[in-house]
């Protein structure tokens, strides 16, 4: 197999990350570079670290107390670590989507509003122009174009999953992070969701954590595994799900633990 | 089956009971308050002075006790919604666990102090303080009762208030700051707003405790019923003339019947009240 090798600059570089809840450690030396414009699947059994690392990306484990990071992350170079780091800034550049829908309880132009509002992407006919475009994007828009002042929690859990996508959008990301982003919805919404994905890459530097290898295997372009908060395997998607290089991969893959 | 019958109809009458209750206090309220509609009338009850004792003419207008309570009931509003509002958010969203730990339990058991020791405070505390303040004789007056009452109505609104900021989903706040939003954006666009009918319900509960609460007004706001919208005024309000007065009132006289009129209109307010807050409650689609 030709090994093409990735030549556009990483976007992020993870670089010896340590993290800790507490005096727990739950990720060990990792360092791992991510292309731009490409989807990258991180995968692992329950409690291997990937959501913990995906949210060391967008500075989301600082709001857990008592938490506590070790090595760099560079995103466009810049040190997102630095005491200096602006992480209102950092948040906007890196959008996140959860596992579990979480629209406000709000009207569904409101919570695509929301981000572009807070930050000041003001001016009432740019922010209708903002909202069209994100709810498009995240292929929402015909089905709420005649409803957007309903209450988002009318929506369908599939709907509103893709409504958070397009609130993540609307601030205008160029990383998005997502999290098990179908793995509450029935198979026809994570249908939906993953082509979305396939739409997206093409703008987006994707990251998602998922537990389910066919989703790994059918969106990502890059899969990294994690095991026991360390980083097994970084490779491209279709070599790690053919020929993986660790044994610890391959049991995995292949079902025999996770 | 036939115990589960039996069960069923136990818990069907004690649920009742509740209803029963509320149905004779308004039937007794107005069993007594009845034949003052018919002599001396009701017009005697919309009139500008309360002289229920006097040698030439009796007189019952109720407007400066609806004043005295409107004007007290307002102002401790005003100075308690900020105020325990404000202490809401703290405890429950910036506060750390610690704090949070020592805080809880003195608003609680401020909540628990008999409102009669609180108007001995208001009487030795508050009154002097306000007196000084404002250069007034007495320190008896709208304000230092208001003051007293928004100290009663605090625990009641930072305690259902933070329950229900506290009951926000954490996913809600994720979503927020996942954004670009800081904490104080996160609590006052998304926090705030999504524990708003609690917040509203805590209002309304502190509201019908203020105007409910009786012993305290009495003590500390000068017990003058003139009608008036000076907050340095001394007034006396609707709960305090009643309590006042019920022990020495002739048993089945005018003034007795009277005094059940202003029950009448309190309980009115209270229900209109409550009717309020479930509208609004509704309005977000909270109620049951």
């Amino acid at each position: 197999m030709v090994n093409k090798k990735e030549t556009s600059k990483p976007i992020i570089q993870a670089i010896d990350v340590n993290f800790y809840y507490g005096t727990t450690q739950a990720l060990f030396e990792i360092s791992l570079d991510i292309a731009p414009q490409r989807v990258t699947a991180l995968i692992g059994p329950s409690g291997c670290g990937k959501s913990t690392f995906l949210r060391c990306l967008n500075r989301m484990n600082d709001i857990i107390p008592k938490t506590r990071l070790t090595g760099k992350v560079l995103i466009n170079d810049r040190d997102i670590y630095d005491e200096n780091e602006n992480i209102v800034e950092l948040r906007k550049q890196v959008g996140m989507v959860f596992q579990k829908s979480n629209p406000f309880p709000k009207s569904i132009f409101d919570n695509v509003a929301y981000g572009p509002r807070i930050h000041k992407l003001n001016g009432k006919n740019q922010l209708i122009e903002i909202v069209e475009k994100s709810l498009q994007r995240a292929a929402l828009w015909d089905e709420v174009k005649d409803r957007l002042n309903d209450n988002a929690m009318s929506l369908s859990g599939g709907q509103q999953q893709r409504l958070c996508i397009a609130r993540a959008l609307a601030v205008d990301p160029q990383i998005l992070l997502m999290d098990e982003p179908a793995s509450a919805l029935d198979p026809k919404s994570t249908t939906r969701i993953e082509d979305l994905i396939g739409e997206l890459r093409t703008d987006y530097t994707i990251v998602i954590v998922t537990h389910n290898m066919q989703q790994a295997a059918r969106v990502s372009d890059e899969t990294a595994f994690f095991y026991e908060g360390q980083l097994i395997e970084f490779s491209p998607t279709k070599k790690i799900f053919t020929k993986p290089k660790q044994k610890q991969t391959e049991d995995y893959i292949t079902g025999r633990f996770g | 089956m036939r115990m589960d019958k039996f069960m069923r109809l136990l818990l069907i009458s004690t649920a009742s009971i509740s209803i029963l209750i509320v149905a004779l206090i308004f039937l007794f309220l107005g069993k007594e308050a009845f034949p003052f509609a018919l002599e001396p009338g009701l017009g005697k009850l919309f009139d500008s002075r309360w002289v229920p004792v006097s040698f030439q003419e009796e007189r019952y207008g109720i407007y400066p006790l609806v004043a005295g309570s409107s004007l007290v009931t307002l102002l401790a509003m005003l100075i308690s919604i900020p105020l325990s509002i404000i202490g809401a958010i703290y405890i429950s969203e910036v506060a750390q666990s610690i704090e949070r730990e020592i805080l809880k339990p003195f608003i609680e058991i401020l909540a628990s102090i008999p409102s009669v020791v609180l108007g001995f405070f208001g009487l030795v505390v508050l009154a002097p303080l306000v007196k000084n303040i404002f250069g007034l004789s007495s320190g008896l007056n709208a304000l230092t009762a208001a003051l007293l009452l928004a100290l009663m109505a605090l625990p009641t609104i930072i305690t259902i208030s933070e329950d229900a900021l506290a009951s926000v989903p954490q996913s809600f706040k994720q979503a927020s700051l996942a954004l670009g939003a800081s904490e104080l954006q996160t609590i006052f666009k998304v926090t705030v707003p999504a524990a708003l009918p609690g917040i509203i319900a805590a209002i309304m509960l502190g509201i019908g405790r203020v105007i409910g609460e009786t012993m305290a007004v009495l003590m500390v706001s000068g017990n003058s019923a003139i009608i008036s919208f000076y907050p340095l005024d001394s007034i006396r309000t609707m709960t305090a003339t009643i309590a006042a007065e019920m022990g020495e009132v002739p048993f089945g006289s005018h003034h007795y019947q009277a005094l059940f009129w202003i029950g009448i209109v309190l309980l009115f307010a209270t229900f209109v009240l409550n009717i309020l807050s479930r509208l609004v409650l509704k309005k977000y689609g909270m109620a049951q």
